[in-house]
């Protein structure tokens, strides 16, 4: 993973250039990344950072049972995978996140009020059916946005993006070390885990909570210390206490009207369907 | 925990991301001196921390594993400030980059999970570290007390939240039953992972865990081993941590010891009388789980009322009073008069302690 802090020469002004994704390590080194180089990625980040959130805003508009207008904006969000070149099985193997919720959205039938109807000799809530089932929908396509968004950009472009869009710069400083060493972090986990587990331990009883906590701690501990260590390696090296900025490059009326074309048409879809219900 | 896209509607969704920049915005620049001189590493890394420690697999018993939600975890360890700021990295890496959590839901997200954990959480415990002894030990009940009440408040916002904008009708009274049960067991994990992190922490380094700076003795004295092997023991600074330095955004904490700062005390008071305040409004509207069973069941007129039963404030509202504002009242009244008592109390335990 790409941070925008590892070259640190000489304080403020120092302007860093993006790294150039190598098509053959970016599937590691980005993790998340799926380099295609489609018009999807090539868009600045900044742009995307506005365009998918608004897109999502769109879709939550959509009342509650318009089906036509949430299909059509699935739709529109499968044209813009395709236009990313994104791979479907990857792009459905990253949205099992939503699975936890979609046992809530299961659930809303057989708990909310309103006229009842029999289905398969249940007795289901009629609005907790349509409610469940939109919610079920919307919540789809937002984590779709979401998985193009982190599909087409590296997280190095995405911090140069929430710098341009004006976020703290102490913030995005902070979301780079957290990014960058989230990965080291969660390896580090990883080994306490095997470590225990060579040992005879974490096999899920309780009285192995002491030795999952232990390891946990020690993670503490270790994070802080190396963050200090970060922090001094820095300042031998001369931090100034300014982050140098991330160098991204403004984005031209052209890209903003590319980028902005999906979340327009996915406004007009919501307006249609709330006019029309 | 994530809420997702399509949950609440746009304008709860947009006030929500409204009240968390602003809360965020606030947390930043208390922290911001710290941040000037630790650097930007130092919260990133617990950020980082957090990050990894939700995804441990913590056995809680009966073969069941919990993951921790760490914000009353980060409390306790940085202080409230930094930590809401390291939980919002949090939920910004995971909404951005693993879509968990919705990108309309973000600002909710932020809310529920980075602020009112952190806060509530870091309230509890500040008030039961100032009524426990000051011992080691204390630290790890009072980071477990704010962890156990931080989880089922964040629940209690979050139905406060669908009241306001859920999208889809389901009975409040049911929805809070469910969603205060599920959570509070669900606090009773993170309140057991919890103290269990923080008693490996403190028996390591104990230097490093903001809570215990606010309770003087939970900090042992410093022995100093000499090159000749000499021991000598270096006494901690009242309320100080033994180690080093570092800058206190937590002024009224250093200064005053094991008693709870003024600050933590007015947002302890004020979330309280906002949640009796709002919510007794909901609670009101329908029967809460015992009563709603006791109703079904039938023994409900058997139950004999108790002695207060014929006060002005049975039953949750005010006599004479009737409409909406009755709850209300009533329940702002509950907490200020458990808020004197609660003082009287502290002050009682206060003068004995200094008598002795």
């Amino acid at each position: 993973m790409t941070a925008p802090t590892d070259v640190l020469d000489d304080g403020a002004r120092v302007v860093l250039p993006p790294r150039r994704t190598r098509p053959q390590d970016a599937g590691r080194a980005h993790g998340l990344l799926v380099p295609t180089g489609s018009p999807v990625h090539v868009l600045p980040a900044h742009t995307k950072l506005v365009a998918l959130p608004a897109l999502a805003a769109c879709v939550v508009l959509v009342p509650a049972g318009a089906w036509w207008a949430l299909g059509a904006c699935a739709v529109l969000l499968l044209a813009v995978v395709a236009l990313a070149r994104l791979p479907p099985g990857r792009v459905a193997r990253r949205m099992l996140v939503e699975v936890p919720f979609v046992v809530f959205a299961l659930l809303l039938p057989l708990v909310a009020t309103g006229p009842r109807v029999d289905v398969l000799g249940l007795e289901l809530s009629r609005s907790g059916l349509v409610g469940g089932g939109t919610l079920l929908a919307k919540a789809t396509l937002g984590v779709l946005a979401a998985v193009v968004l982190a599909a087409t950009t590296t997280s190095r472009d995405l911090l140069a993006g929430l710098d341009r869009l004006r976020l703290p710069r102490t913030m995005v400083a902070i979301l780079g070390f957290a990014v960058r060493y989230s990965v080291v972090l969660v390896q580090d986990s990883r080994r306490l885990g095997v470590a225990r587990a060579v040992r005879g331990g974490g096999d899920g009883r309780l009285r192995h909570l002491r030795a999952v906590a232990a390891g946990a701690g020690t993670l503490f501990v270790r994070s802080y210390e190396r963050g200090e260590r970060v922090q001094r390696a820095m300042l031998v090296r001369g931090w100034t206490g300014a982050m140098p900025a991330l160098e991204s490059r403004p984005a031209t009326g052209r890209e903003w009207l590319a980028a902005g074309a999906a979340p327009a048409l996915a406004l007009v879809i919501a307006l249609a369907a709330r006019v029309g219900a | 925990m994530h809420v997702p896209d399509g949950f609440l509607d746009l304008a709860t969704s947009v006030s929500t991301a409204a009240v968390s920049v602003g809360a965020v915005g606030l947390c930043l620049r208390r922290a911001r001196h710290e941040v000037e001189l630790a650097g930007p590493a130092m919260p990133g890394l617990v950020s980082a921390f957090v990050f990894a420690v939700q995804m441990v697999n913590f056995p809680v018993g009966a073969g069941t594993s919990g993951h921790l939600m760490g914000g009353a975890l980060a409390a306790a360890l940085v202080g409230p400030a930094t930590a809401v700021v390291c939980l919002t990295v949090v939920l910004l890496v995971q909404a951005l980059l693993f879509a968990d959590g919705g990108l309309t839901a973000l600002g909710t997200n932020v809310l529920l999970m980075g602020v009112v954990t952190v806060v509530v959480g870091y309230g509890v415990m500040r008030l039961v570290a100032a009524v426990l002894p000051r011992r080691r030990w204390s630290v790890v009940a009072a980071g477990s007390a704010g962890a156990l009440v931080s989880v089922p408040a964040a629940a209690l916002v979050f139905v406060g939240l669908y009241a306001v904008g859920g999208s889809v009708p389901v009975p409040l009274g049911r929805l809070a039953t469910a969603m205060l049960g599920w959570h509070a067991l669900i606090g009773v994990g993170e309140a057991v992972i919890t103290g269990a992190v923080l008693a490996a922490v403190v028996a390591s380094r104990p230097d490093l865990v903001r809570l215990a700076r606010t309770t003087r003795a939970a900090l042992p004295d410093l022995v100093v081993v000499g090159a000749d092997g000499v021991r000598r023991p270096v006494a901690a600074r009242g309320g100080r941590a033994v180690g080093p330095d570092r800058p206190d955004d937590d002024r009224d904490g250093a200064q005053e010891g094991a008693r709870p700062g003024r600050g933590a005390l007015a947002v302890a008071l004020l979330v309280s009388l906002a949640v009796a305040g709002g919510l007794s409004l909901l609670a009101s509207a329908s029967p809460d789980g015992l009563e709603s069973v006791a109703g079904t069941l039938g023994f409900g007129t058997a139950a004999a009322d108790s002695a207060v039963a014929a006060g002005p404030l049975a039953d949750y509202a005010v006599a004479g009073l009737g409409g909406a504002a009755a709850p209300v009242l009533a329940g702002v009244a509950g907490v200020v008069a458990t808020a004197v008592v609660g003082a009287a109390a502290f002050a009682l335990a206060a003068r004995r302690r200094a008598a002795r």
